[in-house]
């Protein structure tokens, strides 16, 4: 079916000024079928149904809308953590700022240098997944991704490393335009810790593809970084097998736009997925988390716990899904997106979906969006504690039980650092 | 200490009249009761003093130690020295107690150009003080009043009052829900703050929590007033005629 001419346009124009990346003979062939996969399905439009919350156009557009570069002048997240870095600067590799790129327990090397040899376990794994999650729903910037990143990470567990792999994403060319693709390969009863941290450029796409064998884990946490007119459109393709464990947490401050989608499929008996997120929004600010777990194994949970601060006109989108295929029964899922209007400029969009086709599941959603809770409130300032203070520990209060989501105690404390500073930046 | 003169109150967003003219004085070093009839305007008038919303003051005055607390924000009141003891203590899911009463203490301290309290103090403190309400660690570990019973809340109201010492104490049915092991606990854990410098404003609707904090004077409210004014023998009478004998009598 031919595609509209406004989206073949886009399409075009978008593709016109991207150039294949060099690489061997199996990247190669992976990155021409993404391209023409993109050429099919063409870039999002606003009459999508799935971009009927966010307008897509800045993230089609063929150049990247110029964003300023922001010093925070703070210490750099987790850096009270030993951790691998591997430092990206507006999309491009920077060996000075990298560690050394080793670690035991795992392969790691960057996507540009597998990209040079000709047989490589990457090989079944890139654009793989991103293909299967192109179904039921297209992501076509993924597909975009798929064809034309640049560079990326490319890490196969084998052991349980000590140290978690820190991708650190630094901004600071106003109008980069940055595309990069990460694979993680955990194989059977190996485990990784991943963090993300930074802006990454003025404009990000970003797609990971986790591959989580029987009995692994992958841990990942993320922010975004504080940079107010960068955008970004993230995709975390995950597949887990049997007694698989996938817990992934992003934090966002500011940004002019972000959608990060994360699409799961759980296809070994007894998998556990969990994805969440807190972003904190003022004014010029829109933040889209879209997430589709698929059920298609026995007895496994999954949870979806999002929540949202916004105030002075920021917007929330949330579209979650939770598929259970017949026969993944003793499924358990739950999905929960909230948000926290500081005022009555700001708003919340969500669609919560539940599709299921087996008989023996428990899963519930919720979504909810309110004020601040104004018995809370006076209960607080009548201990002495005043309204802009009490009115923080109320909204942090809210953040919680997606911040728990977090395990480990050292990365919940940075992350519940930085949003305290959000706050305290903003008091009157 | 605590004087109210004349209060008017009416609600802020309806045209109905709660308050309508309350006299009332609470001198240091006393324990005040205020008992009366559900909907005379008890709690009206516990929650107009700390500064709760949606209440206006049409007329009259209340200060504390000669200062208009009418004007205050209620964080001002509460470092100023007013602590109320909530009817209906409120949860806040995500707040743990202990950094809900650290934050607190730490507030109240900023405010009247203290220093903070350092953990090590603070920890002592709420520990000795938790020890005598019975309250134990895990309770202190949960987010605040979450999941407590009605008397774990009523102990609770107690314990931030004891951490945080206020030198006008209001008290708003503490004793409703209670049994009678709780209510002594409670009752010791006022008793044990009574203090020369402090007073205590006590609202009850029975009899029963004034054998244990004895009261110097007890007023009967009703209908928005003051209307009766005695010793605490008036607790008494109120018990065995209810208060239908006493209204009957002012009437
Ligand atoms: N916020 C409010 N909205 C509506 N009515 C109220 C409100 N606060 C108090 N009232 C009314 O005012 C009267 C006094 O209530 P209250 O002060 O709670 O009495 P008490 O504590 O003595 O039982 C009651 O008729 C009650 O319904
Ligand atoms: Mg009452």
């Amino acid at each position: 079916m031919a595609l509209p001419q406004l989206k073949q346009d886009t399409t075009e124009a978008r593709l016109a000024g991207l150039t294949r990346p060099e690489g061997a003979g199996w990247l190669t062939s992976a990155r021409a079928a993404a391209e023409a996969r993109v050429r099919a399905m063409g870039l999002p439009g606003r009459r999508d149904e799935y971009w009927k919350y966010t307008r897509p156009d800045t993230l089609t557009a063929p150049v990247a809308p110029k964003a300023a570069t922001f010093e925070s002048g703070e210490t750099p997240l987790f850096d009270a953590i030993d951790r691998l870095r591997v430092v990206f600067v507006d999309g491009v590799f920077s060996a000075e700022e990298s560690d050394n790129i080793a670690l035991e327990g795992i392969e790691i090397e960057r996507l540009s240098d597998a990209a040079g040899r000709d047989i490589h376990w990457a090989k079944d794994l890139y654009g793989a997944l991103e293909t299967a999650g192109q179904d039921p729903v297209e992501r076509p910037l993924a597909a975009l991704n798929t064809g034309f990143a640049t560079d990326g990470v490319v890490i196969r567990v084998t052991g349980r490393p000590i140290r978690p792999v820190n991708i650190v994403y630094l901004h600071r060319d106003d109008s980069s335009d940055a595309m990069l693709h990460h694979v993680i390969r955990v194989e059977e009863g190996a485990s990784l810790t991943l963090l993300e941290n930074g802006p990454a450029a003025a404009r990000l796409n970003v797609v990971t593809e986790v591959d989580v064998a029987d009995t692994g884990a992958f841990h990942h946490v993320r922010t975004m970084g504080r940079d107010h007119e960068r955008r970004a459109a993230t995709h975390i393709f995950g597949r887990l097998g049997r007694e698989a464990t996938f817990k992934s947490f992003t934090a966002t401050m500011n940004g002019q736009l972000t959608r990060n989608e994360c699409v799961l499929e759980l296809i070994g008996d007894d998998a556990i997925a969990h994805v969440a997120g807190v972003c904190v929004g003022d004014g010029d600010f829109h933040h889209d988390d879209t997430v589709f777990i698929t059920h298609d194994a026995v007895n496994c949970e999954s949870r979806q716990v999002f929540k949202k601060v916004l105030r002075n006109g920021a917007t929330g989108v949330f579209q979650g899904k939770i598929l259970v295929k017949d026969g993944a029964q003793k499924t358990d899922g739950y999905q929960i997106s909230q948000s926290l209007l500081l005022d009555e400029d700001s708003q919340f969009l969500a669609k919560p979906e539940l599709e299921i086709y087996a008989d023996d599941v428990a899963c519930s959603h919720g979504s909810t969006s309110g004020a601040i809770d104004e018995t809370a409130l006076f209960y607080l300032r009548s201990r002495g504690v005043a309204q802009a203070e009490a009115t923080d520990l109320l909204t942090l209060a809210f953040l919680a039980e997606a911040v728990e989501e977090i395990e480990d105690e050292a990365l919940r404390d940075e992350i519940v650092n930085r949003l305290e500073h959000w706050l305290l930046r903003r008091r009157g | 200490m605590l004087e109210i003169k004349n209060l008017h109150v009416k609600l802020e967003e309806e045209d109905k009249v709660i308050l309508k003219g309350v006299d009332l004085t609470v001198e240091a070093g006393k324990v005040h009761a205020i008992m009366g009839p559900n909907g005379s305007g008890k709690s009206t008038l516990s929650y107009v003093l700390s500064g709760k919303d949606g209440y206006e003051v049409t007329d009259g005055a209340a200060t504390l130690e000669g200062e208009d607390v009418l004007e205050m924000e209620p964080e001002e009141r509460a470092a100023a020295g007013i602590f109320l003891a909530f009817q209906y203590p409120v949860e806040i899911p995500g707040v743990g107690n202990m950094t809900f009463l650290r934050t607190a203490v730490n507030a109240q301290r900023k405010a009247r150009g203290e220093e903070e309290i350092s953990a090590a103090d603070f920890l002592k403190l709420v520990r000795e003080k938790a020890k005598s309400l019975k309250i134990d660690a895990e309770m202190l570990k949960r987010p605040v009043n979450v999941g407590f019973s009605g008397g774990e809340k009523k102990r609770n109201e107690i314990l931030q009052m004891a951490v945080l010492e206020p030198k006008m104490c209001i008290l708003d049915e503490t004793d409703s829900g209670l049994d009678v092991d709780a209510m002594k606990l409670v009752a010791e854990g006022v008793n044990a703050l009574r203090d020369e410098g402090r007073a205590f404003l006590v609202i009850t609707h029975y009899q029963r929590l004034l054998d244990h904090i004895k009261p110097d004077v007890v007023h009967i409210m009703a209908d928005g007033r003051i209307v009766k004014t005695g010793g605490p023998e008036l607790a008494l009478e109120v018990e065995q005629n209810g208060y239908a004998g006493i209204l009957g009598e002012v009437a």
